[in-house]
């Protein structure tokens, strides 16, 4: 800034009167602001409060420890955790792909008029609540569902994790060594997983630069040769942040799960197997005949799916904000 | 890589001089009115090729199913189909097509089968849901009747779910009575007021809003029912439902706001006008439309939060209308609390209830879809 | 018209294939947005090897029509035609002809540039060969990079940062690379639509000694609003109206001094002598 030519001049300092109206106002939506922001700080804090005592007691055993029975005083999470950790996972790794096939679908190559019944049908598909899809998953899935696992063990079990204990290959096969695993419960938690991912996702691919676009186009190239080069590198911060946000999701899942597994404190490394057991459904299992130390392992056990979620959530929007897609995608 | 050889056309141009104009539009003599021609971008040989390719890999999957690989079930069926039609597609389009044509066509079909397979998906959990309830829903008395002195097992026509029906109602209503003036006050404070304190608020918001509705549920249970002694009641699952509500709306509701344009603001306080006024009288009824959907998107959430009314309520079989101190029942916690039984007509009146609360949900998004055309009209 | 000389290195064309230029006939074109009849019963006839510059106020269908030549018209949601357009005697638009085929024949250069900002400049001139999986030795490589870059008279200001990326440069830098990355993958006729509307003259200048340059080894048709830059680079224009409220067409078309000193249609000769536009 050049001031030399009149160095007395200075800028004014402007005072603000707003009418009453107005200070009350913005007062007002500050108080709620503030208000709201206490409330949604207040159950991070409650749930770590919490925990101390738990904590405390148990230290770090709580992490290590894989059974559940609070009238032994054996309690730990880490069964848990791992159940927590692989349902979502697989949900991840059977949605993602199906997520972001729709999405490239919807945005590039369905018909033009189908379009708006499509997004809405995705829409629809996330807006179902999570107990229906937990009956669907029990009552129509499974059924269908443990044969493919048996497939699975039969022919990939020099992978660990589809091992079954059980022989696969009998002549009379024993369904129930294949329902109510993590395997089940992530399909089904699938379904939940990719309408989200898929939403996020469909939104940057209709925003890549249409310029862009047209240019592939006019160079002979053909809708995939379009997408690869124009649509995915602008695109790439809304997929990966769309995908962890339904991560977050797939963690904090509960009913579907509930209705799905059935409770199994081993950490299990075989996901074609019965028996299962995430965090969410520990706590909605287990909070009915809770003792006060339970109720405060039980927190503690929701105080860590707690941090989990808020951290993978931070990250998802740190990505897409940071991306050439995030400035434009309101998720 | 040969395109195929058509009729040519003389070629009538000498180098230098092209014909003389042709027919200027307005003076043209009467011609008949041209019409649309149809272009597609696939060939006859495209549709040959794929509905060849299906006709092979199904017949391939026909004769050979069980027994070269010991599968059995429809499901696996249809992936040996998917996958020997992938196959067959890639082969019969390598012979004749440039490569980055039968790239582009495998792509296409998978395309389709993703979003076949998603959409049949969503298609037999609502088929499903419905087709079992039916046995339940067909019965009046299933919309009328609580279930006071009627056991889970007890046939159809005797009991209903009027009661969780009131209780999802009430409990919502509370819940949206509450999240909504507070969503939107945060909403309108993020946008309009702003400040050091909004990006704090957004940021909070933001991780809020993926909060697992367990939590919020078990938040209300530890604080207010075992501390404080509340009874386990509507007003404790509204609450909680308030706590997950709230963040969404806020959200949606900022970027409803957002949207409206600055140039609005700016006329409004060239005017004089005050910021209270401007947003009360103009940038909230611009943003309204969106408003609401933003508040429908957050009652569809809340009426089917399951894991907040497993922890915060009793499943009681009697209707009661006071969400303070009595238990009360609502849908998805009847839905569970029948599953749970195991009863063949405690589990035809589970889907029955999961039924109705698909209507409710289906209701609510068209309602939401309508708003948003209603706005695109305007 | 403003000639210079020949550039100095034309394509040594080991790699791929020489094209001819190509000879462009369009018949009885109509146009339709979203049912609304915009272009009604165009046809022209561009001659190989020539420039041809499209003339009219805005909003009477040039663009719609130079669309339609690559078939670039029917990706538009709504969007129809009716006609024939013959590319060297083949109807493009027949139900055998593959879209794809015609576009890597009939290149296009954008109003507004836009190469690909995830890649390098590079990269970019040779993006058309990757869109079509076309694989290039890297010595091929190279070669079309200069090539195409020298006959867009890009190659001298970005010789020494070819793999910077390819948005990192000035709007008539970023116009001359997407002229390069049309070149790069010999069409026959190369339409552009209005390349200089968002340049500097400097630029412009640059961008009509290229088209000047290249009238004999390619088919060149353009569109542009300054009435003397079509004096300037074409051998024919054709003059486009639409009246008030009716599709548009061409009103008169031949050779460009003819239109620009003596026209036979009045509206041609309120047109060019500024008195409308």
């Amino acid at each position: 800034m050049t001031v030399t030519a009149h160095p007395e001049v200075v800028p004014r300092q402007l005072t603000t009167t707003h009418a009453a109206s107005d200070r009350i106002f913005h007062g007002a939506a500050r108080t709620v602001g503030l208000f709201v922001l206490c409330m949604t700080g207040a159950i991070g804090v409650f749930l770590g409060y919490q925990s101390i005592p738990t904590l405390r007691h148990y230290g770090l055993h709580f992490f290590t420890q894989t059974q559940w029975q609070p009238e032994l005083d054996h309690i730990g999470i880490a069964a848990v955790l791992v159940g927590t950790v692989e349902v979502a996972l697989v949900a991840l790794v059977v949605g993602f792909p199906f997520a972001f096939m729709v999405a490239l679908f919807v945005s590039d190559y369905a018909p033009k008029r189908a379009k708006s019944w499509l997004v809405s049908a995705i829409d629809l598909m996330a807006a179902v609540p999570s107990i229906i899809y937990g009956l669907w998953g029990f009552y129509l899935l499974m059924p269908r569902a443990t044969e493919v696992a048996r497939w699975l063990s039969e022919y990939l079990s020099f992978i660990p994790i589809f091992k079954v204990n059980t022989d696969a290959h009998a002549a009379v096969w024993q369904q129930s060594r294949y329902t109510s695993s993590v395997f089940i419960a992530g399909l089904t938690v699938s379904m939940m997983t990719i309408p989200l991912a898929c939403a996020v996702m469909r939104g940057v691919f209709d925003q890549a630069p249409a310029g862009e676009r047209e240019a592939a186009m006019a160079l002979g190239g053909t809708r995939w040769g379009a997408a690869r080069m124009v649509v995915f590198p602008f695109a790439k911060g809304g997929i990966i942040g769309g995908t962890m946000l339904a991560l977050g999701r797939a963690l904090g899942e509960t009913a579907a799960v509930l209705i799905i597994v059935s409770p199994d404190f081993t950490i299990k490394d075989r996901i074609l197997e019965a028996g299962a057991q995430t965090t969410s459904a520990l706590i909605a299992g287990n909070f009915g005949g809770a003792t006060r130390a339970q109720l405060s392992a039980l927190l503690t056990a929701g105080f860590v799916l707690f941090l989990i979620t808020i951290i993978v959530n931070s990250a998802a929007a740190v990505v897409i904000r940071r991306s050439r897609s995030g400035a434009l995608t309101e998720i | 890589m040969t395109t195929l050889d058509l009729p040519t056309r003389q070629g009538t141009a000498t180098p230098d001089r092209p014909p003389p104009s042709s027919a200027a539009p307005s003076s043209a003599a009467p011609r008949p009115p041209a019409r649309p021609r149809r272009t597609r971008s696939l060939t006859r040989e495209d549709v040959l090729a794929l509905v060849g390719s299906v006709a092979a890999s199904f017949s391939l999957v026909v004769i050979g199913y069980g027994h070269i690989l010991d599968f059995s079930g429809i499901l696996g069926f249809l992936v040996c189909w998917y996958v020997t039609f992938i196959a067959v597609y890639v082969v019969v389009l390598a012979i004749s097509l440039p490569r980055a044509i039968v790239v582009e066509r495998v792509v296409t079909a998978m395309l389709y089968v993703a979003a076949a397979i998603v959409l049949f998906a969503l298609g037999t959990t609502i088929v499903y849901t419905i087709g079992q309830g039916w046995r339940a829903l067909d019965h009046l008395n299933f919309f009328t009747k609580d279930m006071s002195a009627v056991a889970p097992s007890a046939p159809l026509s005797q009991g209903g779910i009027y009661h969780a029906i009131v209780g999802t109602v009430v409990e919502v209503g509370i819940a949206v009575a509450v999240s909504v003036p507070l969503g939107l006050g945060t909403a309108v404070f993020m946008t309009e007021v702003g400040g050091r304190g909004s990006q704090l608020v957004r940021t909070v918001v933001e991780a809020m809003t993926a909060l697992p509705e367990i939590l919020a549920g078990l938040f209300v249970y530890a604080v207010l029912i075992v501390e404080f002694g509340m009874a386990k009641s509507g007003i404790a699952v509204a609450i909680a439902m308030a706590v997950t509500m709230t963040p969404i709306v806020a959200r949606a509701g900022e970027v409803a706001l957002r949207v409206v344009p600055g140039g609005l603001r700016d006329a409004c306080g060239a005017l004089g006008a005050s910021h209270w006024k401007t947003v009360w009288k103009v940038v909230l009824p611009t943003a309204g439309p969106g408003l609401v959907t933003a508040v429908i998107l957050a009652i569809a959430r809340g009426i089917g939060e399951t894991a907040v009314v497993l922890i915060c309520a009793n499943a009681s079989n009697f209707l009661t209308y006071e969400p303070i101190g009595k238990p009360m029942n609502s849908l998805p916690l009847f839905i569970y609390t029948m599953y749970i039984t195991h009863e063949p007509n405690a589990i035809d009146r589970a889907f029955g209830a999961a039924s109705v609360l698909l209507f409710m949900v289906l209701a609510l998004f068209v309602a939401a879809r309508l708003l948003v055309r209603e706005r695109k009209v305007r | 018209m403003a000639m210079t000389e020949e550039s100095a290195t034309t394509a040594r064309g080991a790699a791929f294939p020489l094209t001819t230029p190509g000879a462009l006939e369009a018949v009885g074109i109509s146009a339709w947005f979203s049912g609304t009849l915009v272009l009604t019963d165009v046809s022209l006839s561009v001659a190989p090897a020539s420039v041809t510059a499209l003339i009219g106020p805005s909003g009477c269908g040039k663009s719609t029509f130079l669309r339609i030549l690559n078939r670039m018209h029917e990706s538009i949601p709504g969007a129809q035609m009716a006609g024939e357009v013959y590319l060297d005697g083949k109807e493009i638009y027949a139900s055998g002809y593959r879209i794809t085929h015609a576009r890597k024949q009939i290149g296009m250069v954008f109003q507004k540039p836009n190469p690909f900002p995830a890649m390098s400049i590079a990269e970019n001139v040779t993006a058309g060969f990757a869109l079509t999986s076309t694989k290039l030795s890297r010595s091929a490589r190279e070669e079309v990079v200069e090539t195409s870059l020298r006959q867009a008279h890009l190659w001298d200001e970005v010789k020494e940062r070819l793999t910077r990326p390819g948005g990192a440069l000035s709007g008539g830098q970023q116009q001359r690379l997407c002229i390069a990355r049309a070149l790069a993958v010999k069409p026959r006729v190369l339409l552009m639509d209005e390349p200089c509307s968002a340049l500097d003259p400097t630029s412009t200048r640059r961008v009509e000694e290229t088209i000047a340059e290249l009238s004999p080894q390619l088919t060149i048709v353009i569109v542009t609003h300054n009435m003397q830059q079509a004096a300037r680079v074409s051998h024919n224009t054709a003059f486009f109206l639409a009246e008030q409220g009716a599709p548009g067409g061409i009103v008169e078309q031949g050779p460009t001094h003819q239109i620009f000193s003596d026209p036979s249609d009045p509206r041609t000769a309120d047109y060019v002598g500024g008195r409308f536009g």
